[in-house]
C-alpha cells in the first residue's frame, strides 16, 4: 500500500515557533514526496491538535503520521494513543524533535534552526514511509516489590505496597529499620516526637504479613527487567540467632568492649554486641566483628555466657537469599556532609563547634545526655550561634540547598529557647528559605522569640582561651561588620548523596543526576519513576527533602508500583529483534552477543538456525549490527528505515 | 539545564542502543557526504542495555583502523558517551567535534572531492 503520510510541526507556543519558522516547515514538508497533508499546529498534544489529527486520518485516509514537535521521549506514548483512537496502529508514527534538538540548542540563530528542523522533518518522513505496523506485547509481571533501604521513605513505601496487597521485601544495611529519621530528635514545624511518629511504623513494618524484613542486609546483584527482576540479597552474618534472640540486652551488659556508638554519631559509647537504639526493628543484637575481642582475639564470650536462650552462634555465616520481584523501589537515602572539609570552620578541632545533627542527638531525651545540650566542659551555653548552608549553596562543595537546613535550625532554635528564654541565640544564613506549611509562621515565631537573625555567615571561626567561639561576620541587612562570642556554634551541615548510591546506580542501570542523585524520568510529569521501567525512587536518594515531602514522595513511588503491577502484565514496546531463518548461516555469533540470553538455536528446514525468544528480547539491537548474514531485522529500527534517515539527513 | 547551546549543523538520528550502529550506518553517513559521524550512548558500566556500549565502543576503535586503511581521517568517526543529564557535556564533546572537523576540513568523499 502507498504511503498517505500526515506531517503536523507544532508551535509549541513560543517554544518551538519562537525561533523557528513552523508555517514554512510545514510547507516544505508538503511538498516532501508521499506527503498528503501538512499543517502547523499551535499546540499538537492539546486535544484540538489531537482532533486535527484524527479528522485527517478519517478524512485523507492517513497511514503514517509525522509529528514535528519535542523529545519521543515527552509524547511519543500521547500520540501513539492518538493514532489508536483512529483506527491506526500505534506504531506508525515518527517523531521529529525540533525542540530540544533544534529550537532550544539553537535559539540564537533562527535561520539554521529553521534548517535544521525541515531536515529532521524530512528524515522523519523518509522513515515514516517504511514503518510497518507492530503488534504490542504483554508481560507476565511478579506481584512483588523490593524496597532498598529502611529509612522513613522505605517504611512508607513498603507498608503502602503492602496494604495494596503486594509482597514486598525491605531491605536495610543496617542493623534495624529508622534511618535518620530514628536520629531526629523533634520534628519541625509541629514539635511532634520524631520517634514517637517512626517508631510505631517501623512495627506495623515488622508485624506485617506482606512485609519480608531483611535487616542487616544489602542488595548485590539486580538481573531482568520490568515485571521479572531477579534479586540477590546478602544477608550478613549477626553472630545472633534471630530466632533465638528477645533482645534482653544481657550479652550487651556483659561485653566488656565499648566503641563509638553510630547512631549518636560518636557522642556515646556501644557495646561490640549492640542494638542500635532500643527501639529498634528488628530488636536483635548483632555483633560488630571488627570490634569483637573473639573475633579479634579469639578469647571473651562473656555475651554467650550471660545470653539466657544460647542464641549467640560465632559460626554464622552470611547468607545469599534470591527473590523475584515485579518492581524495585530505591529508597536509600543520604549522607550530610562532612564538616572537616571546611577547616577554617573548626569542626573536629574546637571542642564546643557541633554540626545540627550532633545538637538533634544532644538535645535527645535518649540520647547521650539525656537531653541535656553541654558545651564540652558540662555547662548549659550562655550563648549559641548556627551557621547555615555548611557545604551547601557553595560552588567549592556543594552547589544545591539541603532543603531542610533552615527549618532544621528553627526548630533547634525553638527548643533552645524553650528550654531557656535567656539563652542567646544567632542565626547566620545566607537566605531562610521557609516554603512549606506552616514553616513561614514558625519563622515569624521564632523571631518573636527574640532569635537574631543575620543576613550573612562567617568564613572563619577563632576559639578563645576560655573554649569560647569568636567570629566575625557581615549582615547583609544592616550592612554593619558583626563580632560574636558565644558558648557554641552549630553548623548546620548539608545534606549528599549516600555513600552506595554509585554502586546502587551501576547495580540498576539507572541514571544519576550532576550532583549525584537519581535521575527521575520526568522533572514534572515522572518524579518518582526512573527512565529504566519497573524502577521508582523515594525520598532523599532522589534529592534533598524534608520529612513530609519523603513520605509523599515514597507513597507516590508504592503507588507507580501498585499501578505497574495490579494488572498482573504489562505492556511493552514491541520494538524487538526477528531474524529471518531463510538468511540465517547459524553461525552463532548473535548468541554471543546477547546480553539477555534471548537467542536461541533452533531446527530450521533441517538445519541449524537462531531464532530469538521474543519475551526475553529487550530491543537494544546489538545482534543486529553483529550478525554477518543481515539476517537480524530490528523492529522500529530497520535498516531501511536508518539508512533512508541518512540519506535525507545528508541531502542538500 | 537545558537550553544551552550547540552548533547547529549536527543532525541526529535516534536508536534504542548505541550497540544498534552497524560500522556500516557510519561508512554510508561519510559516503553521503557527512563530515563526521559522533556515536554517543550510555558512560560505560552505565549502559541501560547491560553492555551495548562495550560492543559499539569495539566496533567503532575497528571502523577506525578501516578508515586509515582506506586514506580518510579516522578522526572523522568519534565515540562518546554522554548520560541524560549531562547536558554541558554533549554540548562541549560536539562543540569539539565540530571544531575537529573544520580542521580536517571537507570530507573528500563528498560529490565533486573524490569519486566513489
Amino acid at each position: 500500500m502507498k504511503a498517505r503520510i500526515g506531517v503536523y510541526v507544532c508551535h509549541c507556543g513560543t517554544n518551538i515557533a519562537g525561533v523557528i519558522d513552523a508555517e514554512e516547515v510545514a510547507k516544505y514538508a508538503a511538498t516532501l514526496p508521499d506527503v498528503v497533508v501538512a499543517r502547523d499546529i499551535m499546540y499538537t498534544c492539546s486535544d484540538p491538535g489531537q482532533n486535527t489529527i484524527r479528522e485527517d486520518i478519517e478524512k485523507h485516509g492517513l497511514n503514517r503520521v509525522v509529528i514535528a514537535a519535542c523529545s519521543p521521549k515527552m509524547h511519543e506514548n500521547t500520540f501513539r494513543k492518538t493514532l489508536e483512537s483512529a483506527g491506526l496502529n500505534p506504531y506508525l508514527l515518527e517523531i521529529a524533535n525540533i525542540r530540544e534538538q533544534a529550537s532550544w540548542p539553537h535559539f540564537r540563530e533562527r535561520e539554521k534552526a529553521t534548517e535544521k528542523a525541515k531536515a529532521l522533518v524530512r528524515a522523519a518522513v523518509a522513515k515514516a514511509k517504511l514503518l510497518e505496523p507492530l503488534e504490542k506485547r504483554e508481560l507476565m509481571v511478579e506481584k512483588s516489590v523490593l524496597v532498598i533501604g529502611g529509612g522513613v521513605a522505605g517504611i512508607q513505601a513498603a507498608l503502602d505496597l503492602a496494604e495494596a496487597g503486594l509482597k514486598v521485601y525491605l531491605v536495610e544495611k543496617s542493623p534495624s529499620i529508622g534511618g535518620h529519621m530514628a536520629q531526629l530528635n523533634k520534628t519541625f514545624p509541629t514539635i511532634d516526637c520524631s520517634a514517637c511518629i517512626l517508631t510505631p511504623r517501623m512495627v506495623d513494618v515488622a508485624n506485617h504479613p506482606n512485609i519480608t524484613l531483611l535487616a542487616y542486609s544489602e542488595v548485590v546483584k539486580v538481573e531482568g527487567y520490568v515485571g521479572n527482576f531477579e534479586v540477590t540479597i546478602l544477608k550478613k552474618a549477626r553472630y545472633v540467632d534471630e530466632e533465638l534472640c528477645a533482645g534482653c540486652g544481657a550479652c550487651a551488659d556483659a561485653c566488656p568492649r565499648k566503641v563509638p556508638n553510630e547512631f549518636d554519631v560518636g557522642l556515646s559509647k556501644r557495646k561490640a554486641i549492640y542494638v542500635p537504639f532500643p527501639q529498634a526493628v528488628p530488636l536483635k543484637y548483632t555483633i560488630d566483628p571488627a570490634s569483637c575481642l573473639y573475633m579479634k582475639y579469639g578469647r571473651c564470650k562473656l555475651c554467650v555466657e550471660a545470653c539466657p536462650r544460647g542464641a549467640i552462634n560465632f559460626d554464622q555465616k552470611d547468607e545469599e537469599v534470591k527473590v523475584k520481584v515485579g518492581a524495585i523501589i530505591v529508597a536509600a537515602g543520604f549522607k550530610t556532609f562532612d564538616a572537616r572539609r571546611i577547616p577554617s570552620l573548626g569542626y573536629g578541632k574546637y571542642r564546643n563547634v557541633i554540626t545540627g545533627l550532633e545538637l538533634e542527638r544532644l538535645s535527645n531525651a535518649s540520647g547521650p545526655t539525656g537531653g541535656a545540650v553541654l558545651t564540652a566542659s558540662g555547662e548549659k551555653p550562655k550563648s549559641i550561634a548556627f551557621i547555615q548552608c555548611v557545604g551547601s549553596r557553595d560552588l567549592k562543595y556543594n552547589s544545591w540547598c539541603c532543603r531542610i537546613g533552615c527549618m532544621a535550625t528553627l526548630k533547634q532554635a525553638f527548643l533552645i529557647k524553650e528550654d531557656d528564654p535567656d539563652t542567646e541565640v544567632y542565626v547566620c544564613h545566607i537566605d531562610m528559605r521557609t516554603a512549606g506549611k506552616g514553616y513561614e509562621e514558625f519563622y515569624r515565631k521564632l523571631r518573636e522569640m527574640g532569635v537574631r537573625f543575620i543576613h550573612g555567615v562567617p568564613s572563619e571561626l577563632f576559639e578563645d582561651s576560655d573554649g569560647k567561639l569568636m567570629f566575625k561576620v557581615f549582615d547583609q541587612a544592616t550592612c554593619h561588620m558583626i563580632e560574636l562570642k558565644v558558648d557554641m556554634v552549630v553548623l548546620q551541615t548539608g545534606l549528599e548523596p549516600a555513600e552506595d548510591v554509585e554502586r546502587l546506580q551501576k547495580m540498576l542501570n539507572v541514571s544519576l543526576s550532576p550532583e549525584g542523585f537519581f535521575l527521575e524520568a520526568h522533572p514534572k510529569l515522572q518524579p518518582v519513576e526512573a527512565s529504566t521501567r519497573g524502577i521508582f525512587f523515594a525520598g532523599c536518594c532522589h534529592s534533598p527533602k524534608d520529612i513530609a515531602e519523603t513520605v509523599a514522595h515514597a507513597s507516590a513511588a508504592a503507588t507507580k508500583a501498585i499501578t505497574l503491577l495490579s494488572k498482573g502484565k504489562v505492556a511493552v514496546d514491541p520494538l524487538t529483534a526477528t531474524i529471518n531463518p531463510e538468511v540465517c548461516s547459524g553461525c552463532e555469533i548473535c548468541i554471543g552477543i546477547c546480553p539477555y540470553r534471548a537467542i536461541q538455536l533452533t531446527e530450521y528446514g533441517g538445519r541449524r538456525r537462531a531464532k530469538i525468544v521474543d519475551v526475553l528480547c529487550q530491543g537494544c539491537g546489538s545482534c543486529v549490527a553483529a550478525c554477518p548474514s543481515n539476517a537480524i531485522e530490528m523492529k522500529g529500527f530497520t535498516e531501511k528505515q536508518i539508512l533512508a534517515q541518512i540519506d535525507a539527513l545528508t541531502e542538500g | 539545564m537545558s537550553r544551552i547551546e550547540y552548533p547547529a549543523n549536527i543532525r541526529v538520528i535516534r536508536v534504542m542502543c548505541s550497540s544498534r550502529i552497524d560500522p556500516v550506518h557510519v561508512l554510508y553517513a561519510l559516503k553521503s557526504g557527512a563530515d563526521g559521524v559522533l556515536v554517543s550512548g550510555c558512560h560505560p558500566g552505565d549502559c541501560h542495555y547491560i553492555n551495548g556500549n562495550h560492543r559499539a565502543k569495539r566496533r567503532i576503535i575497528l571502523l577506525k583502523e578501516m578508515l586509515k586503511q582506506l586514506g580518510l581521517e579516522p578522526e572523522r568517526v568519534k565515540i562518546d558517551w554522554v548520560s541524560a543529564s549531562e547536558g554541558e557535556r554533549f554540548t562541549r564533546i560536539v562543540k569539539e567535534f565540530v571544531e575537529e572537523l573544520k580542521k580536517l576540513g571537507p570530507n573528500p568523499l563528498r560529490e565533486g572531492i573524490w569519486e566513489v
